[in-house]
This record gives structure tokens, sequence and C-alpha cells, in this order.
């Protein structure tokens, strides 16, 4: 399998650039944006595996992200990540499609883990669709 | 107006004094002091003034019925003692006018005429008889006394008799020394001065006159004159010629009735009457104890009556009042616990929105040192020259330790947020309870207290209201780290009963409830806690858990411990 290719989606700029310069230091290709509509414009140019959502941004909320996202681009994963911890949104995330839900501030072998598990689950459906 | 609020009783309960909405205990004494004065005064005025004017009416009605008879009956004598004495007044105006002079005085005929006379009156016949001349000289006389020849010129009726021309005498002993009375008639000489017809009745004769009148054992019928001597004998006052004890009755035509005490101090009604023509007054005395005897056991009727009454409408009203005024403040107690209820709710409603902000606005932050701080790691991990290498790290990974400690805080208070707006969600207890314990923490840690969990592997998890049911834990706990003394315990276990339900049991080895509070621990405004508790946390518990379908025990024993079970459903009922 390929490395996966990751996009972080957080309106907090320092925090995208350090997660980001954690995973490149890990070999991971990841790229960070700081809002909705950039996330959608980098989409339309390229692929991403697996996209990190903030739940809770200015202008295009986390949660019509990923809704776009499932729509636009149903085999990408999204993972909602959020500081705000309300049962409802992650319930509403799943039903989106969202496949996980993680808390802020996340632990980047957590992170990891779920975006291996979220990827893994990506080449099973491909293999099956091979 | 306002003086007459003054006056009426207060109703309406004093405006709640207490900040947390409830109302003072001694206003309900208050209301009650009002609600018994007045239904007691609305229900008993009109009963005592009812009495009282049966009691007036009775009174009189019975008194008339007492005193009429006898004022008929003195009536009735006065009338057959009046015909009496007017009958022998007319026999003797007869004689004096019908017979001269010379057989008047001729003893012989005088014989004769009291002989025939007794004969032909019915009864009181005349004893003697006498001619007395203007000079009081006794001429002529026919008796049983040796009377004649006589001087009467000394004696009041010779002169009452020579003015008024005829004349009834008082009783008298006289020279004959016998009571009796004289009727006398004076005739007028043709040549110049009068003579005197005059004649003598046994004083008994008036005693038979009004023996009908006496014959009631209880009465006393006399007669007395002008200046009270008694003229016949009396039950009550004496024998004939003896002063009668009591102030003569003022004249008057007809019968008299009075209500007086006596001389002996017994209250009497007496009737008296003028005999027309003479000095006598008759007199009907009866004491008023017989004559009202049906008063007095009426009277004791409507006493008792008016007793009775009284107290069973103070008994009703007491007990009314009582019921009406316990009622009252059962549900203003309700009322002020279920305000208590929605206000601690929309407390920790507002906490809850207030921590969910609070621990999103860290956690973004927080998320940007944690990142940082891993990033540093990552660049000292990589680079092996880089030079306090080992002390970068310590200081990095106490940042993370810090960041792990924020987070934890972080995500309890947004544990305990998102928990206010859910209703149903499946529970399992023991993560709950160790949740709940997490607010416990450093206060058992302080008090050195030991928490011991045994959890029955079959216990499923259930369908609840976690928010409502941390409250209840919650509540449970506190009260139980309170109770523990330094280095005491605190045992949790969780029990399957039956396919149904769940058992949680807090138990503790604290001081224990007294055996009269564990009844009264889940009522409202109870509390031990001298002075620092509400007295709502159990009561608000207990309505939890009622609500959620559940049931909750206590047992304690005094100086070993408490135990709480919190029994719950497996599945809320809605």
């Amino acid at each position: 399998m390929g490395q996966a290719k990751l996009l972080f989606v957080d309106d907090e700029d320092e925090l995208i650039s350090a997660l980001v310069e954690r995973l490149e230091l890990r070999g991971i290709d990841a790229t960070g944006v700081t809002s909705g509509d950039e996330a959608l414009e980098r989409l339309r140019e390229e692929h991403f595996d697996v996209v990190v959502i903030d739940v809770k941004m200015p202008g295009i909320g986390g949660l019509e992200v990923l809704r776009t996202i499932s729509r636009r681009y149903p085999d990408v994963k999204v993972i909602l990540m959020t500081g705000h911890g309300s049962t409802e949104d992650s319930e509403i995330g799943r039903r989106l499609g969202a496949v996980a839900y993680l808390q802020k501030p996340v632990d980047l072998e957590d992170l990891l883990a779920t975006v291996r598990q979220a990827s893994s689950s990506m080449e099973t459906q491909e293999s099956n669709a091979g | 107006m306002s003086f007459l609020r003054g006056l009426l009783p207060q109703f309406g309960l004093p405006e709640p004094a207490e900040a947390d909405g409830s109302v003072p205990k001694g206003a309900y004494r208050a209301l009650r002091r009002s609600v018994v004065l007045a239904t007691a005064t609305v229900a008993l005025v009109p009963l005592i003034i009812t009495t009282f004017m049966n009691y007036m009416q009775y009174r009189e009605a019975l008194q008339a019925e007492a005193v009429q008879p006898m004022a008929r009956l003195t009536l009735n004598t006065k009338r057959s003692l009046e015909l009496f004495l007017s009958e022998r007044r007319s026999v003797l105006t007869f004689l004096v006018h019908d017979r001269p002079f010379s057989d008047l005085c001729d003893e012989q005929t005088l014989m004769r005429m009291i002989s025939n006379l007794n004969r032909s009156l019915e009864v009181g016949a005349f004893v003697d008889l006498g001619v007395i001349d203007d000079r009081g000289d006794q001429l002529c006389y026919s008796g049983p006394y040796e009377l004649a020849g006589r001087n009467y010129i000394d004696q009041d009726w010779f002169h009452e008799v020579a003015r008024l021309g005829t004349y009834t005498s008082d009783v008298f002993l006289g020279f004959r020394n016998s009571p009796h009375f004289a009727i006398a008639t004076r005739h007028d000489r043709d040549e110049g001065g009068f003579y005197i017809l005059r004649a003598t009745i046994d004083a008994d004769m008036l005693s038979e006159q009004i023996l009908t009148a006496g014959l009631n054992p209880t009465d006393d019928v006399f007669l007395i004159n002008r200046e009270g001597i008694l003229q016949s004998p009396s039950r009550r006052y004496g024998e004939i010629l003896q002063p009668f004890p009591m102030p003569v009755p003022h004249f008057s035509p007809s019968v008299e009735d009075v209500e007086i005490v006596d001389s002996q101090g017994e209250k009497i009604f007496m009737s008296s009457a003028y005999i027309a023509s003479s000095p006598f007054i008759l007199i009907h005395i009866k004491p008023a104890r017989e004559a009202m005897g049906r008063w007095f056991s009426l009277r004791s009727e409507l006493i008792g009556f008016l007793i009775v009454s009284t107290a069973l409408i103070l008994g009703v009203v007491l007990w009314g009042s009582g019921l009406l005024i316990r009622r009252m403040r059962e549900a203003d107690e309700r009322r002020t616990a279920l305000y208590h209820h929605v206000e601690y709710s929309n407390k920790l409603a507002s906490i809850g929105r207030l921590a969910a902000g609070v621990a999103h606005e860290i956690n973004n932050p927080l998320a940007i040192i944690n990142e940082k701080a891993g990033l540093v790691l990552d660049l000292v991990t990589v680079d092996p020259d880089v030079k306090h290498r080992e002390r970068l790290v310590a200081a990095v990974d106490s940042i993370l330790k810090s960041v792990q400690r924020c987070k934890k805080v972080t995500h309890r208070l947004l544990g305990f947020a998102r928990h206010m707006d859910v209703t149903t969600e499946t529970i399992d207890l023991e993560t709950l309870l160790k949740e709940v314990l997490g607010f416990l923490e450093k206060e058992a840690e302080y008090c050195e207290v030991k928490i011991h969990f045994d959890i029955d592997s079959e216990v499923p998890t259930i369908t609840s209201d976690r928010g409502q049911l941390q409250q209840v834990f919650l509540n449970i706990l506190n009260n139980a780290v309170a109770a523990v003394a330094q280095g005491g315990n605190i045992g949790i276990e969780i029990v399957r009963e039956g396919l149904e339900r769940v058992a949680v049991t807090i138990a503790d080895d604290g001081v224990g409830i007294p055996k009269e509070q564990q009844e009264r621990i889940f009522e409202p405004f109870f509390t031990t806690k001298d002075g620092s508790g509400t007295g709502l946390g159990l009561s608000i518990t207990y309505g939890i858990v009622k609500k959620l379908g559940g049931e909750i025990r206590v047992e304690s024993t005094l100086g070993e411990g408490t135990r709480f079970t919190v029994e719950l459903p497996v599945s809320r009922k809605e």
C-alpha cells in the first residue's frame, strides 16, 4: 500500500503548521488549510485519502464541509476533530459519513492510529472493488 | 375602612419571608388562630344569642304560667271574702233600720236574731250582738261573753263607726281575749244622737274563707291588716296577730304580683289584694323553687345543650382548621420543593453551558500547546546533537503531562455539560459512577477516604438519563464522604436484581443516621447538617429516582454506617 495523503482543516493556523510539520517528520504526506472553502478548493485540485476537519470553524463549518466531501468524493475518508464535546455533533457527523470523531487536544499517536484505521478500511473497500 | 381591616381576622398568609420562597412556621400558627377565631365566632355567637333569647322567653313564659293561676286564685278569694263581709254588713244594716230601738235593746230578741241569722247564713255565723249608745256604753248584749255594760268609748272601732256609719274592724283580742273582729253599723235617732248595732265574728271564720285558696301545701295564703299585723295564721310567718315581717304592699284595687326575696332569704312569688271596705289585705305566697320547678329543669337542659354544642363546634373547628392548615402546609412545601428542584436544575444547566464554553475555549489552545510541544520533542529526537537534549526532552514531557491533566479537566467539564441536555441513553453504571467519583476525587483524597468497587459481572448497561443519574450518585456520594471520618471507607456495589433491575449500593462506615431520622431524610427541608445543608439534596435525589422508575432505600446503624440502595430499571419506561 502507498502512504495515505492527509489534509488537515482547522482555523487555528498554529495547530495546523505544527501538526503538518510533525507528520512530515514521520514521512507522511500531509497538507494543512485554515478554512472550509480552502479545503474544498484543494480537494478539487488534488486527491486526498483522509481529511481531518475541525467541526467549529468560521465561514463554512466542519459538518458542512463533511457533507460536501461525502457527496462529491465518497472515497475520501473524513475524521472530525473538535474542542467541543457535543454528542449530537458526533452523531450527526457519523450519519454524514465521518469515520471517527476525536476530541482536542488529540494525541498524535491516537490520530495516526485512527488515520491508519480509516485508510485500511479504504484499502479493503478498494481490494473488494478490485 | 382601614380600622375595619384591623378588626377582621387576616386570612391570607403573609408574603413568604424566607429567601427560598418557603413560608415561616409561625405564619401557619397565626393563620390557624385566625381561622379558629373567625369560624368559632361565626358559629358560636348566633348559638349563644339564640340560647340566651330562648332562656329569657322560656323563663318569662313559665313564670307567667306559674303566676297567673296564683293571681286568679287570689282574685277569687278576694271576691269571696268581700262577699262574705258585705253579706254580714248588709244583714246588720237591714236589722238596724228594720227594728225599732226597743226591739233591739231586748236580750231575748237579740238572742233570737243571732239564732235566726246563724241559721240563714250558710257559713260564718255571728258570735254575739250588742247595742251601744253614742257614749260608748253597751246597752244590750247577747252572746257567750260577759260584756253587758262595757264601755267602748276608748276603742278605735267605736270612733270609726261613729264617723263612717258602717265599719269592719281589724282582728283583735278585746275584752274576751280571743281573736275576733267586729262589724258595726250606726243608726241615727230621730230625737238626736245615735246607737250602734255591733256584731263580732270569730277570726277563725276568716281563715276558713281563705282555706280553699291555700289547699296547695306549698302555698301560704293569709290576711294582714294595713299595719302589717297577721289577721289569720300564716304557714311561713307565724300565728295570728304577729307582725308580718315584710313591707305591706301598696294599695291597688286589683291583684298585684311581685317576685321578691322574703325575710327568710328565699325567692318567692307574692300576690296581694286589698279587700274592699275592710282593713284586710289578702296575701298569697308561693316559693319560686316550687312555682318554677319546670323552669329549673328546662334551664339545666338549655345550659347543658349550650355547653355540649359549644364543645362540639370548638372540636370540629379545631379539627377542621388543623386539617386545612396541614394540607396547606404540605402543598406549600411541595411547591417550594418543586421550586428548588427547578432552580437546582436551572443552576446545573447554567453551570453546564458555562463549563462547555470554557472547555471549548481551553481545548483549542491546549491542542496548539500539545502539537507544538510534540514538535519540539520530535525535532530533538530527530537531531541527536541538540544541546541540552535531555533537559529539553524532560521539559517537553512535563509540558505534555500538564496538557494531559488539563485535557482530563476539560473533558470532565464537557462530559458534565453534555449530560445536561440528553434525556435517555445507554449507560454503563460503573463508568458513570467513576465519572461522578472524579468530581469528589480531591475531597476524598483530602479526607483519606478509601473507595472500594464491587461489580457483578452480569450487570447490563441500562437505558436512563445520564445527567439525572449523575446528580443522584453525586448527592449520595457527597453525603457519604461527609459522613465518614478521616481514613473511612466507602463501598460501591452494583448487582443485577432479576431481569429487569439493577441495584447500586453505596455504603459508608460513617456516623450513621438515628432511627427516627431515617424515615424523614427524604422529606424536603430535612437536614442533619446543622445549618450547612438546604435539606433538599436527598429529597431531589428521591424525586429523580422515582421519576426514572426506580426506588431508593436507606438502612443505617448509629455509629456503624449508612447504606443507600438505588434500584433502577434496565430500560426506562416513559
